[in-house]
């Protein structure tokens, strides 16, 4: 199968800070990578590179077989970006944005129209084409922003955090649209912070952190060492916690972990709420107090406590910063 | 389609969305044009009867609105650079930057918008001005030359205001930075007193200002520059059509490729 995005030792400084430090990926042509990472981490600063907004300092990228740096003009008419923020003209009607972006493309106009308006329709936007964009909520924008990068039918799309502030209802609403989009065969570069969202749509991950992968895979792979799910709960008296502790042992897949100062039990599972009824009912036979309970399944912050030994709300600081020099540089990081 | 076919054609794509924007939030078109209004009132009825140094039988309607025109554009000019910043910081620069679109097109665009928007303007305050007493006493094809130069001289600071827009990035900012620049331009010129009144300095440097140059111009033009007038000392004032074009040239020069390259890098960095 051949890779529709190639990239090879990618290095990126904006001044002291460097964003990528030598990231190697590929994404095979009609499939889905998930990039992952935490804020900073150096997600954006790859999509800038492969959609020819930034230009690396070192190493090389490929898209759809072009060199973005030498054959930046051609990549442009091949790929279609949609950024973290939705980059409509809050002024133009949903309908004019998309005719704007389909002109500048290079289709005639009534083709971008036309185009414009089936992608409307696809986008759930119809009721809405000729009223301004400033009065669609979040997610009507991010979905008009998402249409507007398709509408040349580009070979690769880039979507840098496509769901990040929008509800859950629109949330998922974007997932169809994006698995839409790759049952017709466009292959597409996902960022995101949410490993839910990279496992429901990605085909595989790469898991990036201060401009170094530090894992890639499936997201079985991925979640093969992070661990599976756990039961997790929380017990008034540091006394009961021995004994909700012995209680669900026999459930356990491995040693649970008992925290003394918060109180809380964290037990691997598996077998889902079949398993959570049977500790519900273990539990209630203990008499103990328990303060709450549930079960967790990994998320980006055990691939990082596994990965790094650190977790997520730890690079933040780091990410602050270089937050602080994206912004004053106009970089979004 | 050639390289320029595609610049014009990507510009006017541009150069629609910048208007719609115009007709879609009429409060732009309303301010624009109640400030040149309010200043044409202002220094006609509040500062006419103080101002001194007009030779007897020149009025000072006359006198005043070629200066009101030039102050206002160049003032109007200064949007340019706050809508690039505004653009720049809603993600719509990178959108269009990762478009295979021309690369001047955004610019182009922006600042013919601009262009259309001061020519507005300059129709208000023309017939403003034929209300409180200005006049053209010259003759057709001159008045039209007088309209247009003006019309280039903002179109060639709208170009420099473009590069201010793309490394200020605050759309306050570039207003605020604008004002510092464009308030002494507008005011240490022959825009609304005679130049004979200025301390020497003030007045040397008030000769060679292009902004006095395009004031004198478009009064001599409209035929606001009657008999009585004293002729001017400095050669940027004896010939002031010519040394506003070499202004207008020197502007485009310098600001075109400048902010073209700063378009091309402004996330670059």
């Amino acid at each position: 199968m051949t890779n529709a995005v190639v990239v090879e030792g990618l290095v990126k400084r904006f001044g002291e800070h460097t964003a990528l430090d030598g990231v190697d990926l590929t994404v095979a042509e009609g499939t889905v990578l998930g990039l992952l990472g935490p804020n900073g981490a150096g997600k954006t600063t790859v999509v800038r590179i492969l959609s020819t907004l930034l230009q690396p300092d070192a190493g090389r990228a490929e898209v759809a077989g072009l060199d973005v740096v030498a054959q930046a003009d051609q990549v442009r008419a091949t790929i279609g970006l949609t950024g973290q923020y939705a980059a409509v003209d809050e002024h133009l009607t949903g309908a004019e944005n998309l005719e704007m972006v389909g002109r500048l493309y290079r289709l005639g106009k009534r083709e971008a129209r036309a185009r414009g308006g089936q992608l409307l329709e696809r986008f759930d936007l119809t009721g809405a084409a000729n009223r301004p964009a400033k009065t669609y909520s979040g997610g009507m924008r991010r979905r008009l922003d998402i249409a507007a990068s398709l509408i040349a039918r580009p070979k690769v799309v880039f979507l840098d955090e496509p769901t990040t502030g929008l509800d859950p209802r629109s949330r998922l609403g974007m997932w169809e649209f994006i698995a839409d989009l790759v049952g017709e065969g466009t292959t597409i570069l996902l960022t995101t912070q949410y490993l839910e969202e990279a496992d429901r749509l990605a085909d595989r991950m790469v898991v990036i952190d201060r401009g170094k992968v530090i894992a890639r895979g499936t997201a079985d792979e991925l979640k093969a060492q992070v661990g599976g799910e756990r039961l997790e709960l929380t017990v008034a008296t540091v006394e009961q916690l021995a004994v909700v502790t012995d209680a669900l042992r026999p459930l356990a897949h491995g040693e649970p972990h008992a925290d003394q100062q918060t109180r809380r039990l964290s037990v691997p599972v598996t077998g889902g709420t079949d398993t959570l009824a049977e500790a519900l009912r273990r539990l209630a036979g203990t008499g103990a107090e328990v303060l709450d309970v549930g079960l967790r399944r990994p998320d980006l912050d055990d691939v990082f406590l596994t990965l790094t030994g650190r977790p997520t709300e730890e690079t933040e600081s780091s990410a602050t910063a270089e937050s602080t020099t994206a912004a004053s540089a106009g970089a979004q990081s | 389609m050639t390289t320029v076919a595609q610049t014009i054609s990507d510009s006017a794509v541009i150069t629609r969305r910048n208007l719609i924007k115009v007709k879609r939030v009429p409060d732009l078109i309303v301010f624009a044009t109640l400030s040149p209004i309010m200043f044409v009132l202002l220094f006609r009825y509040v500062f006419g009867g103080a101002i001194q140094g007009l030779p007897p039988g020149v009025s000072y309607a006359e006198f005043l609105l070629p200066g009101i025109f030039a102050q206002t554009i160049v003032l109007g000019s200064t949007t340019t650079g706050a809508s690039i910043a505004e653009d720049l910081q809603k993600g719509l620069i990178d959108r269009f930057r990762s478009l295979p679109m021309s690369r001047s097109a955004v610019l182009i665009g922006r600042t013919v918008a601009d262009l259309g928007l001061n020519a507005i303007s300059i129709v208000v305050m023309a017939l403003t001005g034929l209300v409180v007493g200005w006049r053209i006493n010259s003759s057709v094809p001159e008045a039209i030359a007088g309209f247009l130069l003006l019309l280039a001289f903002a179109f060639a600071i709208s170009w420099m205001m473009a590069l201010v827009g793309l490394l200020v990035r605050t759309p306050e900012v570039v207003n605020n930075a604008s004002f510092i620049v464009i308030f002494p331009l507008t005011f240490v010129a022959n825009t609304f007193v005679p130049l004979e009144t200025f301390p020497t300095v003030l007045r040397v440097f008030a000769e060679w200002n292009p902004v006095s140059a395009v004031v004198q111009a478009a009064r001599q033009l409209f035929g606001n520059l009657p008999e009585g007038f004293p002729a001017p000392d400095a050669w940027s004032l004896q010939n002031p059509v010519l040394y506003t074009l070499l202004w207008v040239l020197l502007f485009l020069a310098i600001f075109v490729p400048l902010a073209v390259r700063a378009y091309l890098r402004t996330a670059s960095r």
